[in-house]
């Protein structure tokens, strides 16, 4: 329901503040909500906040889950 | 004793001056302020001439005549203003019909208190875009109105031309089996204006596409002089544009989501506010329609002239008693796209 | 858009397409709600439910903060805007939502109050220290995701000591919605609105993780797939429910690994655990008193509080009698079941929430949906050549 794109952190600014990069259009947002971001980073992005760090292993793996997916099981009777 | 210097009036003090309710009384300030900003800037034989009106031969055939208000906020805008922005529109409202632009004429309200810095810049972006454009304003008229009632400025431009023999461009032309043309990329103009709202301020390079497409049109109709439909998809976007063409020409349109062609960066922007590229205003581009067989060489004409190098086909028009406006998604699916409900927010959820 | 882009990929769909139907066994059905908006808007717009086998459907359920909105909070907060001075900074999605006597804050707007749309809280902190004269009231709505971001701009504006901020609270909880429709009597007793399992939401979970959600499945034997955004996310997270139901298995699973964990944000749950607690019963539009469910600002911060700074009554306002918003927030009911929908009631002149919002079951419908009412011209693909 929350629109909220990923978004990569492409400068680290002061009060918490980052500014980020989603198809070259850039913002400020607020990084206050959570800990250890570095530039490089991507984030989910909502209201002008990052709620989160996007994995990116974790992204690879659902896409390779998404071409599998014809493989995976068997057919059931 | 004081020296008097005979024929002194002090000009118009751009740099601090504001707009106050002399300069629509009629009287001698505004005589002047029309003298130094507009007449200055406008300059041609018509407006020299100091009438209430502009007289001019007309060749015989047929006339067009379009007008338009601009009431656009915020007044500057990358790659554009409202100066420049009145003259395109008015311009490409008379070039959607093949007619080649004449004459322009211009209305001011100005809103007492609004810089005359900022009116000077609106005037001079308007008399150079008309002067690019070789289509002189050849008269106009100027109010001012209490503070608080206006935008600080809003201008409405009427505009003549006159058809070439043979052009036949409607809304209602459009028949089964045409296809659908884009002059280029959508999007761009709703996405700079965004961009500079307050408190959606986003770094972008993205400017408008505000521009004069008659020289386009002409090169299009000399290529293909039975153009079917032409229409420039300004507010609501292309989406909005291609309902109308449906809804008048009594047919429906099946288009593909990935011949559209999108600025990178104006996806990015509507992927930020929630917002579809195709319901997003446009002020430099234009749809056309024709027949099947003309589509190859309209195309070439568009792609050889300058604001039409990212033309493409996007779709074709078919038979549909609803006039639906379908489209193939990148997806794979196919959804309808429908009129544009309200304005265009931004949201959140 | 790296992240985005590859989440959209029409190959994959395909895939997905044909895992679906195949494993989809004839002779059931499969009728899966999808709790969020977010996840509603994606299958209008992708088109989703074309690519899925008859026997899979889609039921939209309330997870849209405007449209369970009640009208009296609306008119509190037009109330609000029309106090002398007062700045109201709202985000743009409430803008439209009808409110008594035909007015919404859209209209109060013209009408000449100062009402602000603004894209993130910490604008409104920021019009409040430029507007020191002023009231500020920012109107706070949205679920887990939308809370956190307001807890930053209370804490933040206490940090600057302002004095003329305040936040109008209407933020509400997700685990409390579902456990509401579950309880219904149309699902839990008369069995008419079959509900088999639930996408979970996408970003709700990103802050308070998949575990909340293992309640559900165990209590009430339904399995729950928390998906992301993307239209290929919801259909594997369709696939992950179809298998655990061919399976006969409820539990919960994180599609959405990418963003999910199963305690999600602790840092944001901890600030919101400092600025919110729990209000003993909330009127959710279309659903009635929740208990549980909704969010008010402590005593701690009540100086942020704009129901406590300006004695605001809530007074319910029933819906329009022909509005069956209601019935279609809890899936019991379709947009074309209502009698005024797509007459009366269109997304320029909504009678209810549900059409108001672009999220909302009417407006998706009524937007993307409703030519599958019609008979769609079965045109050619496209043919246009490169």
């Amino acid at each position: 329901m929350c629109l909220a794109i990923p978004a990569r952190v492409v400068d680290l600014l002061e009060n918490d503040i980052a500014l980020v990069d989603v198809g070259g259009v850039q913002k400020r947002i607020s990084l206050a909500l959570v800990d250890g971001v570095a530039c490089g980073d991507y984030v989910i992005v909502h209201v002008g906040y990052a709620l989160a760090r996007l994995d990116p292993e974790e992204a690879q793996r659902t896409l390779l889950t998404f071409a599998a997916a014809y493989l995976s099981r068997p057919e059931v009777a | 004793m004081s020296e008097v210097r005979n024929d002194y009036i002090r000009p118009v003090d751009f740099r601090h001056g504001r707009v106050d309710m002399t300069h629509g009384g009629g009287g001698r300030a505004m005589a002047q302020l029309i003298d130094e900003l507009f007449l200055r800037a406008f300059d041609n034989e018509w407006l020299r001439q100091a009438n209430d009106q502009a007289a001019f031969a007309v060749c015989a055939g047929r006339m067009v005549m379009a007008t338009d208000s601009h009431v656009v906020s915020p007044l500057f805008f990358p790659g554009g203003d409202i100066g420049c922005l009145s003259v395109h529109g008015t311009i490409n409202d008379v070039a959607m019909s093949g007619a080649v632009p004449l004459y322009l004429s211009a209305g001011f309200i100005l809103e007492e208190g609004f810089p005359l810095i900022d009116l000077k810049r609106v005037v001079e972006s308007m008399a150079a875009a008309a002067r690019e454009a070789g289509v002189p304003v050849v008269t106009g008229d100027t109010k001012v109105v209490e503070k608080g009632k206006g935008d600080g400025v809003f201008i409405t431009t009427t505009g003549i031309g006159m058809v070439p023999e043979g052009v036949a461009i409607s809304g209602n032309a459009a028949k089964p089996g045409d296809r659908i043309l884009v002059s280029g990329t959508m999007g761009d103009h709703g996405v700079a204006i965004m961009s500079l709202r307050e408190n959606l301020t986003f770094e972008t390079t993205i400017r408008s596409d505000t521009a004069a497409l008659h020289g386009l049109v002409a090169a299009m109709v000399e290529a293909v002089p039975r153009i079917h439909c032409l229409r420039d998809p300004t507010r609501g976007g292309l989406a909005t544009t291609l309902n109308e063409l449906a809804s008048q020409s009594g047919c429906g349109m099946v288009i593909a989501e990935r011949r559209i062609p999108v600025n990178g960066q104006v996806n990015a922007a509507c992927e930020f506010l929630g917002l579809d590229p195709l319901y997003v205003a446009n002020e430099g581009k234009l749809v056309a329609i024709c027949a099947a067989d003309d589509a190859d060489a309209l195309l070439a004409a568009m792609r050889a002239h300058p604001q039409g190098k990212d033309a493409a086909i996007i779709g074709e028009v078919i038979a549909d008693p609803h006039h639906f406006v379908q489209m193939d998604t990148s997806f794979g699916g196919r959804r309808v796209v429908d009129w544009l409900t309200g304005e265009q927010l931004p949201r959140i959820c | 858009m790296k992240y985005i882009d590859e989440f959209r990929d029409g190959e994959l769909a395909r895939t997905l397409a044909s895992a679906i139907a195949r494993e989809a066994r004839s002779g059931r059905s499969y009728n899966l709600m999808e709790f969020c908006g977010g996840h509603t808007h994606a299958i209008s717009r992708y088109g989703l439910s074309d690519l899925l086998p008859p026997n899979v459907n889609m039921i939209h359920g309330p997870g849209c903060p405007v449209c369970v909105l009640p009208i009296g909070r609306i008119d509190n907060a037009i109330a609000l805007a029309a106090r002398p001075g007062l700045i109201l900074c709202t985000y743009a999605d409430t803008m439209r939502v009808p409110a008594s006597k035909g007015t919404s804050l859209l209209k109060a707007k013209a009408r000449g109050a100062d009402i602000r749309m603004i894209y993130s809280s910490a604008d409104a902190v920021r019009i409040a220290q430029e507007n020191p004269g002023r009231d500020v009231v920012f109107f706070a709505i949205g679920f887990e995701t939308t809370t956190p971001p307001t807890a930053v701009a209370i804490t933040q504006a206490m940090a600057q000591e302002l004095t003329n901020f305040s936040v109008f609270c209407n933020h509400v909880l997700t685990p409390a919605a579902i456990s509401n429709i579950l309880e219904s009597k149309e699902v839990r007793e008369l069995g008419t609105v079959p509900l088999d399992g639930f996408i979970g939401p996408a970003h709700v979970s990103t802050i308070i993780g998949s575990q909340p959600y293992e309640y559900f499945a165990e209590e009430y034997g339904r399995p729950v797939v928390i998906a992301g955004f993307e239209p290929l996310d919801v259909m594997q997270a369709i696939l992950m429910l179809v298998r655990q139901l061919n399976e006969g298995r409820a539990v919960v699973e994180n599609e959405f690994t990418r963003a999910v964990t199963r305690e999600g944000n602790t840092k944001a749950k901890a600030l919101v655990a400092e600025v919110f607690e729990l209000r003993r019963s909330f009127e959710w539009r279309g659903l009635g008193e929740v208990p549980y469910s909704a969010l008010r600002i402590k005593a701690k911060y009540a100086a942020f509080d704009a129901e406590a700074r300006y004695g605001i009554t809530y007074i319910s306002v029933p819906d329009n009698k022909a509005c069956e918003c209601g019935a279609i927030l809890r899936g019991v009911k379709k947009p074309a079941d209502c009698k005024v929908f797509g007459t009366v009631c269109t997304p320029e002149n909504p009678i209810g929430s549900c059409m108001v919002s672009s999220e909302g079951a009417c407006a998706a419908h009524y937007t993307y949906g409703r030519f599958k009412d019609v008979q769609v011209v079965a045109a050619p693909p496209a043919t246009v050549a490169a």
